[in-house]
Formats: structure tokens, C-alpha cells, sequence
């Protein structure tokens, strides 16, 4: 089947078989390769793409599905070369050890923000709820966003 | 891990989604949120020859109040229902059940639609729907319209009385006056399994006695438990903590929970009892203040 996607701001033609998982075109057809996969099964969230703004689990997704829409990856964070200010805060505030879930709790902590510009620690907390991370205990994930929002707002 | 080889048809209109259903019938699937669909077909545990894709019907997704019911469409998620106004206001055990859904990332996909006709016999929606004396509205070509009640419509685990060429278009919820509801649930982290759940709705009359009440019980039993039982015990009483206490032992009766790596049947029958009461004093509140 043929499907358009836009992924990062450019549009991308493909034909894909029905079954090819949104994750696996992202990783192996794009080459864009910090969407990971964990548990391949709905639980862990590393595999989080915004699906038209809209944070999702990309292995739980097929590519087909994806037509026609718009896909931010980690790659898409970044814009003429600067940090996106989530990925400044992660960095400042030390938000991860090993860095496997870092994607995908950057793009929930953007799309937290893009929603309630000032979470309180429940919020944030609640907002990663569908996200694991194995090495931090949450603690400075928690922070990193909360210092987002705080950058947003002083600037 | 990757499920079988599938043919996947995109309908543009419910008509040619429900023509689909009528030429393929049983082996065909639809897909809505699939956040519990595409799970199975990648363990292999579904292998639907066609997909049928409803994402791409418009106007599909509605939230709102007409005839007497809040009626949810088969494209409303999860979250539309964490964040609908209709909702917090018309049906406070749906309202109060939207945010222990899954995880934030499935509900944004995710359907109640979806998770009704799925009918996993641990899932949430099913049993805030049997509290609430919902029916289900199912659609096929050749059939139209068909009007199911809940407890019909749930027939046993992964079983209802959903034909094979009928779409499950929405779920309507009675609207109340008078009532409340809520929903208690005992989970060991986001988006597992409830290790317990229990639905409760109330209404109540003039005289504030009890004139409808809805209890129903998820993981366990073999499937989600309307407890009659304890329904009819509160029915045109005057609420108690003690009458609530009663009913709260019929709902530990009726249940019969096993023993597994979230808790031990004992464990799960005690929680069924705490719940229930909690959970009637939380409708009860609700409903005393309308």
C-alpha cells in the first residue's frame, strides 16, 4: 500500500505492507533510530511518537495508519540547530542515566507542556504514568520537565 | 514481533464500512483505537484476515446528551472522555473511571467502543457500564440499528453478542437526575490489570431512599460481575452505612477471585468488600448533592 507520512517536516513516500508497524518504519525504513523498542508491548513507552501533535506508542500503530498525518520524532525536536527547550532541560537537569527512555519522556514532557504550560509535580508525574524508566527513579525526569516549564515561563 | 498478513480497507463513510462487514463477515476486524487489537494480532492470539479501519469516518466521535442518554460514538478515546465536560457532569462513575484507563499514551487512542466490543474480562469500561445500565448500539447493512443492553450484549470473556457484520457505533449511558457514581480501582502500577475494581451508581428518589442502584466487579471473576444481588438489596431503602456495609458483603459473596502474582484470593475478596463500601459512600455523597 502507498502512504504519505510527514515525519520531522518532510513528507515521505512509501509502500509498506499493511502489517509494518508505525516503530519499525520510523526505525528501519527512515533510519530515524531514537524511537526505540522495548517491550513491543504496549507498556513501556519508548517507542512514543507524536501522531499529530499527540503523544503515542508507535509499536502499538500500524504505518498505514500513519497516512496522510504528521509524525515528530526525537530527530524533530531540535530547529535550526538549537535544543528544543525540553532537551535543554533534560540535559541541564540531568534527566537521565542510560538514556534509553529519554526520547520518548522528552516528547511527553513537550506535549505535557504544549497542554499545561505549568504542571505541578502531580501533573508531570501523572503525564510520564505510561512511560518506564529502569535507571532514575523518575526523580530528575520529574525535574527536567518542571525546569522546562520554568524556562518557559521566565522567557 | 509481527501479526499475520491482513488486508486493510480504509472506509471513508459508515456505509462502506458496515458494506465491508456485510461481504466479509467473520473474518474481518475493526479497528478503532487498537490498542487492544493490535496487542493480540502481534501475539498472535487474533489473526483477522481484513482490517477495517474506521478512523477516517467523520463524525464519529461525539460526546454529548440526546434522548435521555450521554451517547459516546466508536471514535471518542479515552482521554475525550478524561476531558468531557458531559461527562463530569452527566455520569460521575464513567468520570470518575477515565483516568485509571490504560496509560495516558493508550488513552489517547484508545476507545470505549472499542473496549466494550473487545470485552476483555479484565477491563475497566465493562463494568462501569453494567453499573450504569448502559446499552450498546450495534449497525449492519441489512440489519440496521440494533439497541443492546449491556448485560446482553456481554456474553462471556472476549464474547458478546456482537454479529459478525455489525459495527458497535456508540454506547449510551442513562442520564439521572438525581445520582452518583464512581468507580475504585486497586492497581499495582499505570496501565497494568485492575488487581480489583468495583463500579457503583446510585439514584435516588424524592424521599431519598434508593431508587436505582448498579454494582458491578472487574478481575474478579471470569468475567466483569454485575452483582444483582446487592442491587436489589439497596433498591427503595434508605442509604446506611450499615445497608451499605450488607451489600458490600454480597459483592465479596458473588465474587471469586483466584489467586495469582497480583494477589491472593482472600486479598482480593477483602478488597472487593472495602471497595464497595467506598465506593457506594462516594456515589452516595455525589448524589446527595445534586
Amino acid at each position: 500500500m502507498e502512504i504519505t507520512v510527514t515525519v520531522n517536516g518532510e513528507v515521505h513516500e512509501a509502500s509498506v505492507e499493511p502489517r509494518l508497524l508505525l516503530v519499525d518504519f520510523i526505525r528501519s525504513r527512515l533510519g530515524l533510530t531514537g524511537t526505540h523498542i522495548g517491550c513491543d508491548t504496549t507498556s513501556c513507552g519508548v517507542c512514543t511518537v507524536h501522531l499529530d501533535g499527540v503523544p503515542v506508542k508507535s509499536c502499538t500503530m500500524f504505518a498505514v495508519q500513519a497516512d496522510g498525518r504528521s509524525i515528530t520524532t526525537v530527530e524533530g525536536l531540535k530547529s535550526n540547530g538549537q535544543l528544543d527547550p525540553i532537551q535543554e532541560a533534560f540535559k541541564e537537569a540531568h534527566g537521565l542515566q542510560c538514556g534509553f527512555c529519554t526520547p520518548a519522556m522528552m516528547l511527553v514532557g513537550k506535549a505535557l507542556l504544549a497542554d499545561n504550560p505549568n504542571p505541578s509535580e502531580e501533573d508531570v508525574r501523572w503525564a510520564i504514568s505510561g512511560n518506564l524508566c529502569r535507571c532514575t527513579g523518575y526523580v530528575n525526569i520529574v525535574k527536567s520537565i518542571q525546569l522546562a516549564a520554568e524556562t518557559a515561563a521566565a522567557s | 514481533m509481527y501479526p499475520k498478513a491482513f488486508d486493510y480497507i480504509v472506509p471513508g463513510t459508515k456505509v462502506e464500512a458496515l458494506e465491508v462487514l456485510a461481504e466479509r463477515g467473520s473474518e474481518v476486524k475493526v479497528l478503532a483505537g487498537g490498542q487492544s487489537l493490535i496487542p493480540m494480532m502481534k501475539l498472535r492470539f487474533a489473526d483477522p484476515g481484513t482490517l477495517v479501519d474506521i478512523n477516517r469516518i467523520p463524525d464519529m466521535d461525539a460526546i454529548e446528551v440526546a434522548n435521555g442518554h450521554v451517547r459516546v460514538q466508536a471514535l471518542a478515546r479515552h482521554n475525550d472522555i478524561v476531558r468531557s465536560e458531559v461527562v463530569a457532569n452527566e455520569n460521575h462513575a464513567m468520570a470518575s473511571a477515565a483516568p485509571w484507563i490504560a496509560d495516558p499514551l493508550v488513552r489517547n487512542l484508545g476507545t470505549l467502543c472499542g473496549s466494550v466490543a473487545h470485552h476483555d474480562p479484565e477491563g475497566d469500561w465493562a463494568s462501569v457500564m453494567l453499573a450504569a445500565g448502559a446499552q450498546v448500539v450495534a449497525e449492519s447493512r441489512d440489519d440496521g440499528e440494533r439497541v443492546i443492553p449491556i448485560q446482553d450484549f456481554l456474553v462471556d470473556m472476549f464474547t458478546t453478542s456482537l454479529q459478525p457484520t455489525e459495527l458497535v457505533t456508540e454506547v449510551r449511558v442513562p442520564t439521572y437526575s438525581r445520582g452518583g457514581g464512581n468507580y475504585q480501582k486497586l492497581e499495582r502500577k499505570i496501565g497494568d490489570y485492575a488487581t480489583v475494581g468495583v463500579a457503583t451508581q446510585l439514584e435516588l428518589a424524592n424521599d431519598g431512599s434508593i431508587a436505582n442502584a448498579g454494582i458491578a466487579l472487574t478481575s474478579v471473576y471470569a468475567h466483569n460481575l454485575k452483582v444483582a444481588a446487592a442491587e436489589d438489596l439497596l433498591r427503595g431503602q434508605q442509604p446506611t452505612t450499615e445497608l451499605f456495609e450488607e451489600a458490600a458483603q454480597l459483592a465479596k459473596d458473588a465474587c471469586d477471585p483466584t489467586t495469582d502474582v497480583r494477589g491472593s484470593a482472600e486479598y482480593k475478596r477483602h478488597i472487593v468488600r472495602v471497595f464497595t463500601e467506598r465506593s457506594l459512600a462516594a456515589s452516595l455523597e455525589i448524589a446527595s448533592s445534586a
